[in-house]
Parts: C-alpha cells; structure tokens; sequence
C-alpha cells in the first residue's frame, strides 16, 4: 500500500511553491505602501513647500520676520519657539518620569504599582486637544489671575512700562524675560506646561521598562554590602538602564516637537520674538493649525507648508539619534 | 519560621551614618511627591470634565446637532457618526496595511526590502500628525476638496506604523516550532501563516488595532484641513464631516458658552471611550 514519497517537482509542490510567491507578493505589495506613504510624503511637502524654499532659500528657517501682509516669511522665530517649548518640557518632565518610574518598580508594593502604571498609561491616551481644553478653561484662569495681581502693583507696572520699551526695540533682558507681558495667563509658560504633562508618561513608560530590565543580581549584590535603596538606585539601577531611559527621553523629545493643538490652543500664537517667559510664542506646529486654513496667498500657503518639511525633517533626525543612542549604549544582554 | 531566625545568631544592625540615612528617606519621599505629581494632572483632568460635562450629556446630546451659534441646545450627533464612520474607513487602511507589514517584517525577515520598511515604519511613527494632515492635504483634498474620506486616510496613515509593530511583536511571539510542525506536513508558507501563526496571534494583534485606534481616534490636528467638519450628520464620505476632537477644538477657541459646554461634554464622551478601548485592550492581552 505504501506509496512513495513525491519528489519535490511534482504537480502539487510546483503549484505550492507558485502560492507561496503569490502570498509573498501580496504581503510585500501591501507593505509598500509603507514605503509609498513615506515618499508621497516627502515629495507632497518639497513641491508644496518648492515656492517658499525658491523664493527665500535655507534662511526661511532662520530669518526672523513672518508678514503675510508684505510676502516676507522666516521661520526663525518658530523653530525657536518650537525649540524652547520642547527642549524646557523635557527639563520638566525628565525628572519627575523617571521618579514615578522608579516609583512603580522600586518602591511601591504591587497593589499600588499596577494601578499607577495604568493611570500614568492613561496619561499617554488623553487626546491633544483635551489637553488644550483643559489648560484652557483651568490653569490659564489661575496663571491669568496672578497675572493681573503683578500688574495691580504699581512698583511693577514700571517695571512692566520699563521692560516695554526694551521689547519694543525687538530685544529682551534676562530680567524682564520673567515679566509677564500678557493678561491671560496663554503664553509661553502654559505651553510648556501642559507639553511636560504631555510627554511625562512616554519617557515614565519607556524608563519603566527599562528599569525592570535590570538584572536583579545588580540589585541584590550592593544589598548584601549594606547599601541603602537610595543607594541602589543611583548606583546600580539608573547607571545600567541610562542608554534606554535617554533614548526614551529622544523619543518624547520628538512627540513634543510636533505636539500640536494643545499648543496651538495656549501659546497664544505671536509671530514676534519671543519677549517674556509670560506672554505668546508660536511653534511650527501651532502656526500650521493657526495658519494654514487661512492661508489664501500662495506664498503664504507654501510657506506654512515648508513649516511642516522641517517639522517632517526635525522628527526623521530626532527618531535617527533615539535609535542610535539606544543601540551604541545598551548593555549587553538588554534586548 | 520565627523558631528558625530566633536560632541564628543575633545579626548586626547595619550601621547607617545619619547622612546616608537622611538622603535615603530624602530621595524616597521626592520619588513618592513626584508619583503624586505626575498622576495627579489625569485626576484632575478627569474630575473637572466629570463635573463640567456630565450635565451636558443629555439625550440631546446624542440625538441632535450643535444649535445654531448664540443659540442653546443642541448635540454633537454630527461629530459622534463622524467620528464612527471615519475610524471605520480609517482602519481598513491601517489594518490592511499594518497587518500586512508586520507578517512581511516577522515572517520575511531575509527579504532585501526588510530592512527599508522597518526603517520607514518606525519613521513614519514619529511624524506629527499635523504634518500628515498636510500630506493628505496635498494628495487628496487639493483635487477632490475637503472629504471624510481624506480624514480617514490621514488616520489610516497615522495607525499603520503602530499596527506594524505589534503585529509583528506578538507574531514573533508565536515559537518557531509551530511553523515548522506546518510546513513539516507539507503545508506551504502562506498556509502556515494564514492557518496556524495568525490565529495563534490574533488576540495580540487585534490588541494592537485598539490600541491604534484609541490613539488616532483622539486626533483632530490631521483633520482640520481634511475632513474640515460639518454641522450636520453627514452619510457621504466624500462629502466634509465633523469628529468628536474636531468639535473639542473648535468649542473650546469658541466665544460661546453654549459651544463651550458642547466641547467639556464632548471631552467627557471621547477619553471615556478611549479610557474604555485601552483599558479593554490591555484586558485581552492580559488574559491571553
């Protein structure tokens, strides 16, 4: 009864062999779709952005005036703002992450540490523009208020009138760089504010993890020699787990370049220099929620466009080093 | 257990100077006040919509659209079917696509284009989701104008690389035992994927898609210049339609109060879905 075995030429294994490359070909035309939205991508934003690029060359990211009136358009003001938002909230957000996740590994009993890994994961899905209606309607109020106490005091309304004339000269000091220059508590200093909020939870999740990883041997040895936790902590735990908790602050660095209606929402979308730690500011980002709509003027359109290449470009870069730093400092026998 | 330590020896108390004792409690009790800090902006957040629009969820906030502006009453009907047709159409793109990506990087892992699409995937991860909103700006609305459509293939375009890479995670979870016991029974490779590995998969991966979709559904800067919004409940997806973030937005800039209570509610309405689908997302892959 036994039948030999079929040599791999025959019939079925052919017709097996030709499904087998259908399938890879389907998978593989479905998965360039991938590689055909990133290029669409880039081609869209060069031609939408050729005009503004032609007409004022590399420095549309660093001259500094934007006048729809008059056709002028630099950028420099927006990368600034753009990089001084993300660049403070990440100052801000740093610490406090990885102490919540040092927290949640090291210190509190399971009980507790599984129900504050969920909240802070929850942090991480409030949408965007809940954040901005929140920092809208609650914390500019409180901001707004203090605000207007500073300039009830007539000591610091000439201050105020004093710092006016320097900012009107298109400059700002270091003093009055903490004078409020605005009544409503939006500004830069909200925006800030709720970007820290925003980013806490990716680097709390990624330094988490990362913590966790760490073999519990490390732990165990500098107990045995009589360490306390504190001790434990800064010495073994955070020097091993570094290169992922930097390459998870990268990461919320990116998410804070390109945050943007909670921005857009609380910054107060000033074109001009950035006066006061108090009053508005704009991000790239902001100017394209704000501005794009509006923008009927060809160049303006493109202009705000080109806002988005560089926004597209600063991204690529910034996920380019998160992926290096975690690669080149990772320790052996992490990942 | 008592008896037992009672019979060691007495152990040495270990001896902290008070300095290093000090900074040990110091550093405990920061780590515990900035735990407290970082949570606390998500109770807050929530206590204050629960307070500001649990009233406005009426049943005519689900039943009717926004009321003219400077009038009372009114729903966000527009943005809730919106929203729902939207993700829909979205996740067709990101679903098809994701999935497909994520078999292609786990299961091809020798293809010369490998490496290029992982690339690309986690690039296209960390792009701002107001810049793909230019991007199907350019593609699409400039020819065939603003359309729910082209919201939901900004979205598609936003859920892909997050599709992609828990897809191809959870399958790379499966063991490799498992392909080879199919392909040992003369099973070919696409059988062996779309039979054994992908339903040994599954819940992973429509773990994933939640997850995905919680994350996109909360976005409203791609939609601004592609689905555009509409004040009216709106069936036809090339047509402009409204979505819940978009409403948030716009009641939340708005002068009026009326537009203003429509946002919190609205607000309310979107995290508690979104709260829901990763809480039920982390639920099933925690029971696999």
């Amino acid at each position: 009864m036994s039948e030999p075995l079929r040599p791999r030429s025959s019939p079925r294994a052919a017709l097996s062999g030709r499904s087998d490359r259908t399938f890879q070909g389907l998978i593989l035309a479905l998965a360039s779709v991938i590689v055909l939205v990133f290029v669409l991508s880039v081609y869209q934003l060069g031609r939408e952005s050729w005009p503004a690029l032609r007409e004022f060359g590399l420095s549309f990211y660093t001259e500094r005036t934007w006048n729809p009136v008059t056709g002028e358009f630099g950028a420099a003001q927006m990368v600034i703002g753009t990089l001084v938002t993300s660049l403070a909230a990440l100052v801000l957000s740093v610490p406090l992450a990885v102490a919540s996740a040092l927290f949640v590994a090291e210190y509190a009993p399971k009980w507790l540490a599984n129900p504050v890994g969920y909240l802070i994961e929850l942090l991480a899905a409030v949408p965007s523009v809940v954040y901005g209606l929140w920092a809208l309607f609650v914390i500019a109020p409180i901001l707004g208020r203090w605000q207007q106490g500073f300039f009830a005091d007539p000591a610091n309304l000439e201050v105020y009138t004093r710092c006016q004339d320097i900012w009107n000269s298109g400059q700002t000091t270091l003093q009055c760089f903490f004078v409020p220059s605005a009544f409503d508590g939006r500004g830069l200093a909200l925006a800030i504010l709720i970007l820290t909020v925003m980013i806490l939870p990716y680097t709390a999740s990624v330094a988490r993890d990362v913590i966790r990883l760490v073999p519990q041997d490390q732990r165990e040895a500098m107990y045995a020699l009589g360490a306390t936790k504190w001790e434990v902590i800064s010495r073994a735990i955070l020097p091993y787990a570094r290169a992922g908790i930097l390459g998870g602050v990268i990461l919320a660095l990116g998410r804070a370049l390109g945050e943007t209606l909670a921005v857009a929402m609380v910054i107060g979308d000033s074109q001009d220099i950035i006066k006061s730690l108090w009053g508005g500011a704009s991000t790239m980002a902001s100017v394209i929620a704000n501005q794009f709509g509006d923008a009927q003027e060809r160049l303006h359109r493109s202009s705000v466009v080109a806002l988005g290449l560089g926004l597209f470009f600063l991204s690529v870069l910034v996920n380019f080093i998160a992926r290096m730093v975690i690669a080149r400092l990772t320790p052996k026998g992490i990942q | 257990m008592t008896a037992r330590s009672s019979a060691l020896p007495a152990r040495p108390r270990p001896r902290l100077s008070p300095a290093r004792r000090a900074r040990n409690l110091i550093m405990g009790a920061l780590i515990g006040l900035s735990t407290v800090i970082v949570v606390a902006p998500l109770i807050l957040i929530f206590a204050y919509l629960l307070r500001e629009g649990l009233g406005a969820m009426n049943l005519e906030f689900f039943t009717r659209t926004p009321a003219p502006e400077g009038e009372t009453g009114g729903g966000l009907l527009n943005a809730i079917v919106g929203s729902l047709q939207m993700l829909l159409m979205a996740s067709v793109l990101g679903v098809g696509v994701g999935v497909a990506g994520g078999i292609f990087l786990a299961e091809y892992p020798r293809h010369p284009l490998m490496p290029t699409v992982r690339m690309l995937s986690d690039v296209l991860a960390g792009i701002p989701a107001i810049v793909m909103g230019l991007v199907a700006y350019g593609l699409i609305v400039l020819y065939f104008g603003f359309s729910g459509l082209a919201g939901a293939i900004a979205l598609g375009f936003l859920m892909i690389p997050i599709v992609v890479r828990t897809t191809e995670e959870v399958l790379k979870l499966v063991p490799v035992t498992v392909r080879e016991a199919g392909l040992s029974l003369g099973l070919p490779q696409w059988l062996v994927i779309l039979r054994i590995v992908l339903p040994a998969a599954a819940g992973g991966i429509v773990t994933g898609v939640m997850l995905a979709l919680a994350r996109v559904a909360g976005e409203a800067a791609p939609l601004l210049f592609t689905a555009f919004g509409n004040p009216l409940v709106n069936l036809d997806p090339t047509k402009p339609m409204s979505a819940l973030p978009l409403e948030i937005y716009r009641g939340a800039t708005s002068a009026y109060d009326e537009n203003q209570r429509l946002a919190k509610a609205g607000a309310l309405l979107l995290i508690l879905i979104i709260f829901a689908t990763s809480l039920l997302a982390r639920w099933a892959s925690r029971r696999r």
